[in-house]
């Protein structure tokens, strides 16, 4: 930036007046600013460390807390802990039905919102953004008044809904809640993508003959797609790993992280640390695999 | 919607039927999400107000009375318990700033051809489940763990009885660490935004470094600074989970009460009461912080 100056030879007056580069923000930008980045870095994965190194620990007693020596063990039994495979298969179900139902849900808002002039657009997005700015407890809780209002004297729902569906709670309202708090996600994602996207190609295909539903299917679906696709790979990782929601609305059912939260007062069995390093792994093997098929694509 | 190329279309009786529903069409596509967040968003925080103001118990059933004893509790018995997610909110968010904006600022301007790799590792621990991540937090600070150990046993800088777990201190680094990254990418959005051309002009105008930082750079920041600040402070408002496993019954925060009041006691008035307060609290908060950063629009 100072070097763009310097061969102007009749603007030395400019050069002289400016103040020479101070070396304190030389340092702070050469050197202590990457070095507190890699501490952070350090800090931001030091715990997945630990889980990691942890899940190779033949540790004593029933809980995985301190170091005693490597062992594949865990590894080799990775699911060998009564509850733990059907807490695994019901966040999965859950996981997956919950990202189809707000991935069509919020793929449909979004378009609505992008593509049409309508009243009341700016309630909808207030709507849309209020469960995002709304504290995880709040929501769970009152999720909670409302399932169990449908089964008892004097609740809103109380006649409405079918006794049974929402209470005693369990699956469904575990499935209901997960939808709903993912569907602002996949609103705002699937938004974004459609904003850069050219009306004159769907206008383009309607004026070749192609009546609505057609033009949906071969122009605008494949262009939304890879929006629909982050937004559903967002959904899924949020409802995996939902906690605090889910603990309200689960009643005696378990997802994983219910499960580990009800077991970790009793015990903290190396699996524990094993199923959490292989989502990781994988996740982390899928995200570098798209990124490499990405570059390729790009060359 | 372009009109029909055919004019043999629009019958002389009114709007062809896919006129009709091409004016419907945003209506339809709106109708089965929007329904899901009025009925499943919306309709429970109005029955848990109604409960909040209810009396009777999990097994009797509970009656509208209108009593307001539910918030006169909330408000007399658990001013500790707001207190601590006020403070260790409130800290929390302030480090996650402290240490989020350098990073952001870093990974922004000098990343290079290591912006993706490092955004990659911002958003690593998403990939581990949020309770396990805290686990780790405890193993690592632990009296008998690595981090105590460490400082005591092998440096001496801290007295044999040194402990960290059931502290505040423990709390406020677990809420830190995990709500950091959601400090670091808003940040980091905002200033990749920003034009370093901008920056150059203000110091061709004679603004110093640190001026040019004060009035382009951190101005231009300011809607990630409230983005950023906003998804910490709230999600660590109503957390619980780094109270209950990091800390003793005496850093219990307002989220503790709540899940207790629910899941535990069954006292469900007076939980709905704590919730609709610590709700409101926020909405009432986030509206002001908008408007004194002026970045409302944000919001929209």
């Amino acid at each position: 930036m100072t070097a763009v100056s310097q061969p102007l030879a009749d603007a030395p007056a400019r050069t002289a007046s400016r103040r020479p580069p101070r070396r304190i923000f030389h340092a702070i930008d050469h050197w202590a600013l990457p070095a507190f980045t890699l501490l952070a870095i350090g800090y931001l994965l030091i715990p997945i460390a630990v889980m990691i190194v942890f899940s190779f620990n033949d540790y004593q007693g029933k809980f995985n807390f301190v170091w005693h020596g490597f062992t594949l063990q865990g590894w080799l039994h990775p699911f060998d802990w009564p509850g733990l495979p059907d807490a695994i298969k019901t966040s999965l179900l859950i996981a997956f039905l919950s990202t189809v139902g707000s991935s069509i849900l919020g793929t449909f808002i979004g378009l609505a919102l992008t593509r049409y002039n309508f009243r009341g657009r700016g309630a909808i997005n207030g709507l849309i953004f209020l469960p995002m700015a709304t504290p995880e407890i709040v929501m769970g809780a009152s999720l909670l008044t409302l399932f169990v209002s449908s089964g008892l004297q004097g609740g809103m729902l109380n006649g409405v809904v079918p006794k049974g569906v929402l209470f005693p709670l369990g699956f469904t309202t575990i499935l209901i809640a997960h939808i709903m708090f993912n569907i602002s996600y996949v609103v705002v994602t699937v938004k974004a993508r459609i904003a850069g996207f050219d009306r004159r190609l769907e206008e383009a295909a309607m004026d070749l003959g192609a009546d609505e539903l057609t033009t949906f299917w071969k122009i605008t679906f494949p262009l939304i797609f890879p929006g629909v696709l982050a937004a559903s790979l967002l959904a899924f990782s949020l409802s995996i790993d939902d906690f605090i929601i889910t603990s309200f609305v689960s009643g005696t059912t378990n997802t994983f992280p219910i499960w580990v939260y009800s077991i970790i007062k009793n015990a903290l069995p190396v699996q524990i640390n094993v199923v959490g390093s292989m989502v990781f792994l994988g996740a982390v093997a899928i995200v570098g695999l798209s990124n490499i098929r990405q570059a390729r694509a790009n060359r | 919607m372009t009109a029909p190329s055919l004019p043999v279309r629009v019958g002389p009786t009114g709007p062809s039927f896919r006129q009709r529903v091409g004016k419907a069409t945003p209506y339809l596509l709106l109708a089965p999400g929007i329904l899901w967040l009025l009925i499943f968003f919306i309709l429970p925080t109005f029955q848990m107000f109604l409960t909040s103001v209810s009396t009777g118990s999990l097994d009797n059933g509970f009656k509208l009375t209108w009593s307001g004893a539910a918030y006169v509790t909330s408000l007399t018995k658990f001013g500790t318990q707001f207190e601590n997610s006020l403070i260790y909110g409130g800290i929390a968010t302030l480090l996650t700033f402290a240490i989020g904006f350098p990073v952001a600022y870093t990974i922004a301007f000098r990343g290079g051809r290591w912006k993706n790799f490092l955004l990659f590792i911002v958003i690593a621990p998403f990939f581990t489940s949020f309770l396990i991540r805290t686990i780790s937090w405890k193993v690592l600070l632990l009296d008998n763990g690595p981090v105590l150990g460490f400082l005591r046993d092998t440096l001496h800088l801290l007295p044999a009885d040194a402990s960290v777990i059931g502290t505040p201190i423990a709390v406020i680094a677990g809420i830190t660490y995990n709500f950091l990254p959601f400090m670091i990418l808003p940040l980091y959005v905002a200033l990749e935004k920003i034009d370093p051309r901008l920056i150059e002009a203000a110091n061709d105008l004679y603004a110093s470094r640190w001026g040019a930082f004060r009035r382009v750079t951190i101005p231009l920041a300011l809607p990630g600074i409230f983005a950023g600040s906003i998804l910490t402070f709230i999600p660590a408002l109503g957390d619980y989970v780094n109270a209950i496993l990091l800390g003793s019954p005496q850093t219990q925060m307002i989220g503790n009460v709540i899940q207790s009041r629910f899941l535990l006691l069954g006292d469900y008035p007076v939980a709905a009461a704590l919730s609709f307060i610590l709700m409101a609290a926020i909405l009432v908060a986030v509206s002001i912080y908008a408007r004194v950063l002026g970045t409302e629009q944000l919001t929209g």
